[in-house]
């Protein structure tokens, strides 16, 4: 068995992968629920029910794509210049943080300024710290895969450690969670007694905003050639360094931006519980989407329906909702596969 | 008896003919030319006798014997040798170490190295390959390693040796020797093919030419009965005329290099006190051995690294800024060694690689970029430099190397450059390709552009250049005026040695 290079990919073969390879996820994971004990069939429908079943459903599918699709954008965008950014989990945190500095009472003024000078903030404490790797890569050529994702870990303790300690809220019950953001610093709902906040508005408009800038600018090419092929890049004079500069502070100002959408749209204070690893999921957001900004979109509300749908099935049916992980990992697996695919061919024999 | 016989061979890949019915055979004590442009089909037909392919069709036979298709280990032992244009040697052993390299058994406990240091010695001193056994290989020269891998198919008892392009990497002098080892190898029995595409030495060495042009046999002829032009023509298919360099009188300085310095790096070797001087109208060749630090030279020409002392001055003022977007501005073509991997970015559209060096100038506003007008600009340059693809949106790494070089050509020599810093431009090209790049830069020099021509090819430098300078671990000599060196002397101080002052230019 051996691979052969394809001549370019069809279209529609590119487009039909994400598609194909969920297909796929949907009948491995059949077998895992036929394992459970459950039929397949019984499962799905109370999986698809619960995420897009009723408007509530509809609404929490949405609002937990929100943070998705700010993280998938931050994987894309870094991944597309081959930096691997596997810290969107910290830099999440981060932006919360700066949220939280900036909008638990130190200063008080109307939501139109109030709320951008949170997301400015929160984009801010992201890419400050993206900052460090990205001085240890550019200087002394530190692998970014290894400093950004430990750095995810650090960044949780010293969370933890304000919580317990000095932005501990007093009013909380003992619980280790940090003071409420003002109401004036609070995105406002879109749908009346829903969970559905702002935030979603933002994160569509920020993926307009990367697919133009990478689509129509000399960033955007940038940022694609140094991806591609830095010899060739170095020799137009693109400067590697500056680039990776450059995409490190699109990617750890937008993992903030969900901090913050997280923080002053859903939870309304910073807690350890914030993130239930929206950092690592944008990942596979951004490999479904195939790095496509307009494509995070889809492929965020699509994850966001699967696992809020596996709540609501494990809840109705007996089944686990680690069911919704196994899903994800297969449809992600599938889409590398396909990737490949589309890139090469298999023959068979020698 | 033939020794080697190729019957009726034919392989595909998918709607690629690479060998279409190619019959041929060596004898006993001969040496075959196979001569071809890159994509003949040499390659392919080495590979099926080598193992690595299995021909759809067709078979081979080593003195009447069938060779089991598809085994390396069978056309070993069959006695076939093959010395790849690539040496395939361990830098970190020695010269021994790496010859008996896979022909001991897998499982023994000491290894018989005295054994083969008395069979290296009898097959070093029969074929005049002189070598020391036991010098490490990283420190040998290009022609020794090359010999080490001769000896090393002929330790393995090879009465047949295929050598690949085994000139490319010599000077003419290592050539020279090379091929008097060859005739002693031919008159103690062996049987050689050799694969080449340069002419002259093809003349030189064989007894027997054969031609390949797209998969198929197109000539057979004894030596004496060919000339460079009727081989040339076989190769190609039509009459091949080379561009010819008329020299002008020439202008104001470009370029003026002052005891520029570079120090060594991973890329080119350390430059010293190199002094230059280039002007409108001509062509300066610069010859030399690769690795000897024309990388160092043309990255600092191109804008890609600064040098570490040492005066640059760009049409008569000092460079200020070594940046490829900056030197392309003020008027430098910039022509890459590598075209695939540095000139182009294969997974860009073809329209999106026109831009290169001028991505950020030709902007609007320097951040949008104008892509209605980069396309045009592309539509544009692919008709007149007859770049054959499907058009401005198709994908750059589908093209071949020809049209590749071409778009590079297009993109640099379109913005009537002044100097222009030519990194082997015809390497790898084919026929047709060659002549129209040479033709490229004749042409803007009449233009009045001044260029430098780095190239490995003799020949080529001697064709094109008005004068000629040598590289040789860094330093320079010349430029000598064209007319009053010969192939000879610049093969000589390739190797180092030093010309006589008296011809030296002020």
């Amino acid at each position: 068995m051996r691979l052969k290079t394809r001549r370019d990919a069809p279209v529609w073969l590119i487009a039909l992968l994400p598609i194909l390879s969920i297909g796929v996820a949907f009948i491995i994971g059949a077998f895992f629920i036929i394992w459970a004990g459950e039929s397949p069939i019984t499962a799905y429908i109370a999986l698809i029910k619960g995420s897009l079943g009723s408007t509530f459903a509809i609404t929490e599918s949405l609002a937990r794509a929100t943070p998705l699709i700010f993280t998938g954008l931050a994987a894309a965008v870094a991944f597309r210049a081959k930096f691997w950014n596997i810290g969107a989990e910290g830099q999440l945190y981060c932006g919360a943080m700066a949220a939280t500095l900036v909008g638990t009472g130190v200063i008080d003024l109307p939501a139109p300024i109030m709320i951008p000078m949170l997301f400015i903030a929160g984009a801010l404490g992201g890419c400050l710290i993206l900052l460090v790797p990205v001085v240890l890569k550019t200087h002394m050529k530190v692998d970014e895969v290894v400093t950004t994702l430990l750095l995810n870990f650090v960044i949780l303790l010293f969370v933890n450690m304000l919580l317990e300690g000095p932005w501990k809220d007093p009013m909380a019950m003992g619980w280790p969670q940090a003071a409420r953001i003002i109401d004036n610093g609070v995105l406002p709902t879109i749908v009346a007694k829903s969970r559905l906040h702002f935030g979603i508005i933002i994160a569509l408009v920020m993926s307009v905003v990367m697919w133009a800038i990478l689509r129509f600018t000399v960033w955007g090419y940038e940022i694609r050639a140094v991806g591609y092929n830095q010899q060739a890049s170095t020799f137009f004079g693109i400067s590697i360094n500056k680039s990776v500069l450059m995409v490190a502070l699109f990617s750890g100002g937008l993992a903030g931006m969900a901090g913050v959408s997280e923080v002053a749209g859903l939870k309304g204070y910073l807690t350890l519980t914030l993130s239930p690893g929206f950092g690592y999921t944008g990942i596979a957001v951004a490999m479904l989407a195939q790095l496509h900004p307009i494509g995070v979109i889809v492929s965020a509300i699509f994850l966001a329906s699967i696992y809020v749908g596996a709540d609501a099935m494990s809840r109705t049916v007996n089944i686990p909702n680690y069911i919704a992980d196994i899903l994800v990992a297969i449809s992600l697996l599938s889409v590398l596969v396909g990737a490949m695919l589309t890139r090469f061919r298999i023959v068979w024999g020698k | 008896m033939k020794k080697l016989q190729f019957s009726k061979i034919c392989k595909n890949f998918g709607s690629v003919v690479a060998n279409d019915n190619i019959s041929l055979s060596l004898g006993e004590g001969e040496i075959l030319s196979v001569l071809g442009e890159n994509g003949a089909g040499k390659t392919t037909l080495m590979n099926i006798l080598f193992g690595h392919y299995i021909s759809d069709k067709g078979f081979i036979e080593v003195e009447g014997q069938r060779l089991t298709p598809g085994s390396t280990r069978a056309s070993l032992d069959a006695g076939i040798g093959m010395v790849h244009q690539h040496f395939t040697l361990a830098d970190n052993l020695t010269v021994l170490e790496n010859i008996i390299l896979g022909t001991e058994p897998l499982i023994r406990l000491w290894s018989q190295k005295k054994q083969a240091y008395k069979k290296l010695k009898t097959l070093s001193k029969r074929f005049g390959l002189l070598i020391n056994p036991d010098a490490k290989v990283a420190d040998l020269t290009v022609g020794e390693k090359q010999r080490v891998e001769i000896i090393k198919a002929l330790y393995r008892d090879a009465s047949i040796l295929i050598l690949d392009e085994p000139t490319a990497v010599l000077t003419p002098q290592e050539t020279k020797q090379l091929f008097k080892v060859l005739k002693e190898m031919v008159n103690a029995g062996l049987s050689i093919m050799f694969i080449s595409h340069k002419l002259h030495e093809i003349l030189e060495i064989s007894d027997r030419i054969v031609v390949l042009r797209d998969g198929k046999l197109v000539g057979e002829v004894a030596t004496e009965n060919a000339s460079k032009e009727s081989l040339a023509e076989m190769m190609v298919g039509r009459k091949v005329t080379r561009p010819s360099y008329e020299k002008l009188k020439i202008g104001k300085a470009v370029l003026e290099l002052n005891n520029v310095c570079l120090n060594a790096s991973e890329r080119s070797t350390a430059l010293s006190d190199i002094n230059l001087k280039i002007h409108e109208k001509e062509i300066v060749g610069l010859a030399g051995v690769a690795g000897n630090g024309q990388a160092g030279l043309a990255s600092i020409l191109q804008g890609l690294a600064s040098p570490s002392s040492g005066e640059f001055k760009l049409f008569g003022k000092n460079l200020v800024k070594y940046d490829p977007c900056y030197l392309t501005e003020s008027g430098v073509a910039r022509i890459p060694e590598d075209r695939t991997n540095e000139g182009i970015i294969g997974e860009m559209e073809l329209w999106e690689n026109f831009l290169g060096e001028e991505l950020r100038s030709k902007a609007k506003s320097g951040f949008i970029i104008d892509k209605k007008q980069a396309v045009s600009n592309a539509e544009k340059l692919i008709q007149e430099y007859d770049i054959r693809c499907e058009g401005p949106f198709a994908s750059t790494r589908l093209l071949s190397g020809g049209n590749i070089q071409k778009l590079i050509l297009a993109r640099s020599l379109s913005n009537n450059p002044r100097f222009i810093i030519a990194n082997k431009p015809a390497r790898g090209l084919d026929e047709g390709a060659i002549s129209f790049v040479q033709q490229q830069i004749i042409d803007a020099k009449t233009q009045g552009a001044g260029v430098l021509l780095i190239s490995e090819d003799l020949d080529e430098i001697f064709e094109l250049s008005d004068r000629i300078a040598v590289i040789f671990e860094g330093k320079l000599q010349g430029p000598f005026d064209s007319n009053t060196v010969n192939i000879n002397q610049v093969g000589l101080m390739m190797s180092g040695e030093v010309k006589a002052e008296s011809l030296h230019e002020a």
